[in-house]
């Protein structure tokens, strides 16, 4: 009785045709056979194929603060002017009409993992059987002094969440003065997307090699060397940038001066930029810290690498970023969407009372664009390890692109069309 | 509304079709073989079918000794790749089988 009142309401009101054209994505459910929080690639890749695994048969229940997916791969392109926010964004239509995913838009601020609810902060409650976490990364502005203000007034941006801050950076380096200095300070590793900074650095510095010649751009890692595809990179900032982008490890932010843009480290002379790009420490997404779940160094969470289930909370499976790592597995996208993969079969399989799988695999391929028209890659295949419990690269496979090419920037963009559609299509 | 509700019924369609029938019985191993199949759809596509004019190639309905006779080639060298020859080496070849028949009875 009350949805066909709801669907006539909407009919007339004639909301219909903005809600996708299906009314139960309207009203917040009560409970949820499997409920998921963050439509990332993580949790939007496990809401939809718990769906395509139990032949739509499990009912889920996405629950994702944003109203559209922001890719981050692809967005150093957006920063570097050489892609739009458009490029990068796509609906959760595709969950919602095709797969029967109820989608929420609204954001968890508490998990009751005893009675199995989680509360939202519009104030409802939705229980569930299964939760699925998939929370990306919180960013810890509180190790750099001064960061947390400078962000908010958005003197200092990070841009390591696609979304607003991609857009702002952009215009940042489109205002800045021919002769500026543009300075990224990257965290010690682990953090989202290895080999995203040294990406973003390439990029921006083929920006202004085009735009603002006598500029430059000053990467500050604070480690030992370049985390990813080192070698590559080193090569193409030789070849393509000399004179131009100047990379130095082993410098620690420590604190910054939003007004001044000045970046000052544990032992170094502070750098003063123009436009200042600085990437901070992270750890699991917020509600996963509160949570209780982050049991690796408070900072991640350890996960059964069978089923991705949280070793802190029964019923409750953790995705992507936030996971304590396997040796070798990096936080990526990729990673995520075949992490959320292993999850769901898993998950699919204890429902319908079938036998688990014992082996599963997961694969990682990265792409990065050294240039708008070069791109290098690194890829992985990892296998679950039963004597050791954990996922190891498959010996012998896996490897980086033998020198940069054009022919893979073609890949890159097939890549990021493809997983746009395995993750939300 | 009706697309919407048409492109679920499609789907659901195909599904059933796929599995022969999940609703009725899937079995331990068509679920883990899905699955395994899934570590491809990142460029190739969910169940294969990428992305139309996307650049990858679209895995399902090809012949399975297509399929098989491309990944060796890619493991042995004799095709070139820029990078499957790095992802083949990671699956055996049982998986490969698997994989090729899961792919081949894919619409």
């Amino acid at each position: 009785m009350k949805r066909r009142d709801l669907v006539q309401g909407l009919l007339a009101g004639g909301a219909l045709a903005t809600i996708g054209g299906c009314a139960t994505t309207s009203g917040v459910p009560s409970k949820a056979r499997v409920l998921v929080v963050g439509g990332g690639y993580g949790g939007a890749t496990a809401a939809k194929y718990v769906r395509l695994l139990s032949g739509n048969s499990i009912d889920v229940v996405l629950v994702e603060p944003n109203a559209n997916f922001v890719s981050c791969p692809i967005s150093n392109l957006v920063i570097g002017g050489v892609r739009r926010m458009a490029d990068i964004t796509s609906s959760y239509d595709g969950l919602r009409n095709r797969h029967g995913v109820q989608v929420v838009h609204d954001t968890v601020t508490a998990i009751d993992a005893a009675k199995k609810t989680v509360r939202l902060a519009g104030g409802a409650d939705i229980g569930y059987d299964t939760l699925i976490l998939s929370p990306g990364i919180e960013l810890i502005f509180d190790s750099i002094g001064g960061l947390r203000q400078a962000n908010a007034q958005g003197q200092i941006l990070h841009a390591w969440k696609a979304g607003a801050e991609t857009q702002a950076l952009f215009e940042q380096l489109q205002a800045m003065r021919d002769g500026g200095v543009y300075a990224l300070s990257i965290p010690e590793a682990p953090y989202r997307c290895p080999p995203g900074p040294y990406e973003r650095a390439s990029i921006v510095a083929a920006y202004l090699k085009k735009h603002k010649p006598r500029s430059k751009v000053l990467v500050f890692d604070a480690n030992q060397d370049v985390t990813s595809k080192g070698p590559l990179f080193k090569k193409a900032w030789a070849d393509l940038y000399p004179g131009l982008l100047e990379y130095r490890a082993q410098h620690k932010a420590v604190a910054v001066d939003g007004a001044s843009r000045t970046l000052r480290f544990d032992f170094q002379e502070p750098v003063k930029a123009d436009v200042l790009n600085v990437v901070p420490p992270m750890r699991a997404g917020a509600i996963a810290v509160q949570a209780g779940l982050a049991n690796a160094n408070g900072r991640w969470c350890h996960v059964n690498f069978l089923n991705f289930e949280s070793t802190a909370a029964a019923g409750v499976h953790v995705l992507g970023d936030s996971t304590q790592s396997a040796p070798a597995m990096p936080k990526s996208g990729h990673m995520a969407n075949n992490q959320a993969k292993v999850a769901a079969a898993a998950i699919v399989a204890q429902i319908k009372g079938l036998a688990p799988n014992t082996s599963p695999m997961l694969t990682n391929t990265c792409y990065s664009f050294v240039s708008p028209t070069e791109v290098v890659h690194v890829a992985s295949v990892h296998e679950y390890v039963t004597a050791e419990k954990t996922f190891k690269t498959v010996a012998g496979s896996g490897g980086v692109s033998s020198a940069r090419n054009e022919q893979e920037a073609g890949y890159a963009m097939a890549w990021a069309r493809n997983i746009w559609a395995d993750t939300l299509g | 509304m009706r697309i919407g509700w048409t492109r679920h019924a499609i789907a659901v369609g195909m599904m059933v079709v796929g599995l022969g029938g999940n609703a009725m019985g899937q079995t331990a191993t068509e679920l883990h073989t899905r699955a395994l199949a899934a570590t491809c759809a990142n460029c190739h596509g969910t169940d294969g079918r990428a992305v139309p004019g996307s650049g990858s190639a679209r895995l399902a309905g090809q012949s399975k000794e297509l399929i098989v006779s491309q990944l060796q080639g890619f493991r042995d060298g004799t095709r070139q790749a820029t990078v499957m020859h790095q992802l083949v080496k990671g699956y055996s070849n049982e998986q490969i089988d698997r994989l090729a028949a899961y792919f081949a009875a894919q619409k």
